[in-house]
């Protein structure tokens, strides 16, 4: 019981988060702290969830560290006001409402049947062992292939930032 | 769960109440004695001063009685916050660390821990890194430059301590092959022999006298480098003097807490303040053994005072032991904290990050390396 109210608890932040971050489009900084909001409520689901891994991972990756640096940017081109507020155009806005009439649609359709019985888990489902497990087992060339791509991005960003200073 | 509330109100009544008063009064008389000063000695009650054990009573009723000032153009809802989110994390990390050891009188089990989880040193991470925007948020929301000056560096700063710290302990955690805290201090509550290396790698005997040195099985002996890197990243991520340039009152006024005053500056110092015992006890931990005492692991103790005062009396001991020994190892590294917070002067804000990311970066990925290729060997020999 408790679980559940835990998960609604959390959902609703998440929620709440994600709204405040898509309507603060005049605040960049507070739009940008709902979203702290939503990454920790998300984390706390994933452990509900049991996994723990991927819980604490969204709070140290996303709520600790990425949105940290988006401050830092916001904060270092002091956008304060207006300067980012969205361009409104019409197809924009026709999409926006298509894309999210459908996932809601998907969620209605699928979402009811969701209520039955969910598959044992196994022991230690979602720890450090079990994941890393099978990150360096079964998807070991996937994982080579994402720390490459990062590699690239680092360098990338290296090149340009050299670029400008010479 | 009301046992876990109970042992978390305890555990925050107790260093909140009293470790943190105490803290604050030891920090002035050490930097009075270090400067050759007499200290904090004024504050008194009908003439009684108690060697200026008065003094932290007399700082929190000041700064509460003091005026709660928000700056026109700040934002006030995010300048309330900012120190509460500051001091939160501090507490929370309380959580996980093992005071003592398990311990079974009779049918019910003692656990000097509050939560036991799996990935303790993960939510230790987790929680910490939420740290950063106490200062990040108090900066911006201020509205001043000074203000904001300083959360560029705090969110920088900590953002690459982080990286680093994260780094710095993983072939600690190679070495435990654990992430739980309670397993850490139950592993160092073991011996191993100094010279044992040679029989395992070499295939040498080891001269008899060489066989009879031992010593405790701790994070520092094991890892001696992760040790040093470990401390100092935790002490940057604290942003405490020399890696106060978030703060520095000689470039940017007092940084992010500059427009903040009574118990709401209070409580940023409050937060300081309090990583300075969370550290400890952290590394405590870790690196020196938790609460185990050196030479003398929990069934020696309570084997060997049992078989003359009984079982009961022989686990209490035991477990008032544990507790005196992980406070001594925890006293030692406040001291140790403090000393250098008076020795050091502040770093330039390029020697912070150049420490982080040209020194204790690639040092801390080639112990991992080295780690990895000891444990392979060792296990390899045997």
């Amino acid at each position: 019981v408790s679980a559940t109210v835990l998960f609604y608890l959390f959902g609703a932040i998440a929620v709440a988060g994600a709204l405040g971050m898509v309507l603060n489009v005049r605040n960049t900084v507070a739009g940008a702290l709902s979203l702290v909001g939503t990454m920790v409520a998300l984390g706390g689901i994933y452990v509900l969830l049991d996994a723990y891994l991927v819980g604490v991972l969204q709070i140290l990756v996303y709520a600790g560290a990425i949105v940290v640096l988006f401050l830092f940017v916001v904060m270092l081109l002091n956008l304060r006001r207006d300067v980012f507020a969205p361009t409104r155009t019409r197809i924009a806005r026709v999409l926006a409402g298509a894309i999210g009439l459908v996932l809601a649609a998907w969620l209605v359709v699928f979402g009811a049947g969701l209520e039955a019985a969910l598959p044992e888990l196994p022991e230690g489902f979602g720890g450090y062992r079990a994941v890393g497990a099978q990150l360096f087992t079964d998807y070991v060339l996937m994982f080579e292939a994402t720390s490459l791509l990062l590699l690239a991005a680092m360098v990338g960003a290296v090149i340009l930032a050299k670029r400008k200073i010479d | 769960v009301i046992e876990t509330i109970v042992k978390m109100l305890f555990i925050v009544l107790v260093i909140m109440g009293a470790f943190l008063p105490l803290i604050t009064w030891v920090e002035r008389k050490q930097s009075a004695v270090m400067q050759d000063r007499i200290g904090a000695n004024r504050a008194d009650l009908f003439g009684v001063t108690l060697l200026g054990l008065l003094h932290p009573a007399a700082d929190v009723l000041k700064l509460l009685t003091k005026e709660d000032v928000v700056p026109r153009g700040a934002n006030r809802t995010l300048h309330l916050l900012a120190p509460v989110i500051a001091l939160v994390p501090a507490i929370i990390t309380l959580a996980v660390i093992p005071y003592g050891g398990t311990y079974r009188f009779g049918d019910s089990e003692l656990s000097l821990v509050v939560a036991d989880i799996d990935w303790g040193m993960l939510y230790v991470f987790a929680v910490g890194s939420i740290a950063t925007y106490g200062a990040v948020i108090a900066g911006w929301a201020s509205n001043n430059n000074w203000g904001l000056l300083g959360s560029m560096r705090a969110s920088s700063q900590m953002i690459s301590y982080e990286v680093t710290m994260g780094l710095s302990i993983v072939g600690l955690f190679m070495v435990y092959g654990t992430l739980r805290l309670t397993d850490m201090a139950e592993f160092q509550d073991q011996t191993f022999r100094v010279f044992g290396f040679l029989e395992h790698l070499f295939g040498m005997g080891v001269p008899g006298f060489l066989a009879w040195i031992r010593l405790p099985m701790w994070g520092i002996f094991l890892q001696p480098l992760g040790f040093l890197l470990f401390l100092t990243c935790i002490m940057a991520e604290n942003k405490r003097p020399p890696f106060d340039a978030p703060e520095g009152e000689s470039e940017i006024i007092a940084g992010y807490h500059m427009e903040y005053s009574g118990m709401r500056f209070g409580l940023f110092y409050t937060a300081e303040f309090l990583e300075v015992p969370v550290i400890a006890m952290l590394v405590t931990a870790l690196f020196l053994g938790g609460w185990s005492i050196p030479w003398l692991s929990q069934e020696t103790i309570i084997g060997g005072v049992s078989s003359v005062f009984g079982l009961g009396f022989a686990t209490g001991l035991c477990m008032i032991l544990h507790v005196g020994s992980f406070l001594v190892k925890t006293i030692v590294l406040i001291w140790l904290q403090m000393q250098l917070r008076w020795t050091l002067p502040r770093f330039r804000y390029d020697q912070v990050m150049d420490l982080c990311w040209k020194m204790i970066l690639p040092i801390s990925i080639a112990n991992i390396f080295v780690t990895g290729f000891v444990i392979l060997l060792v296990q390899g020999a045997s």
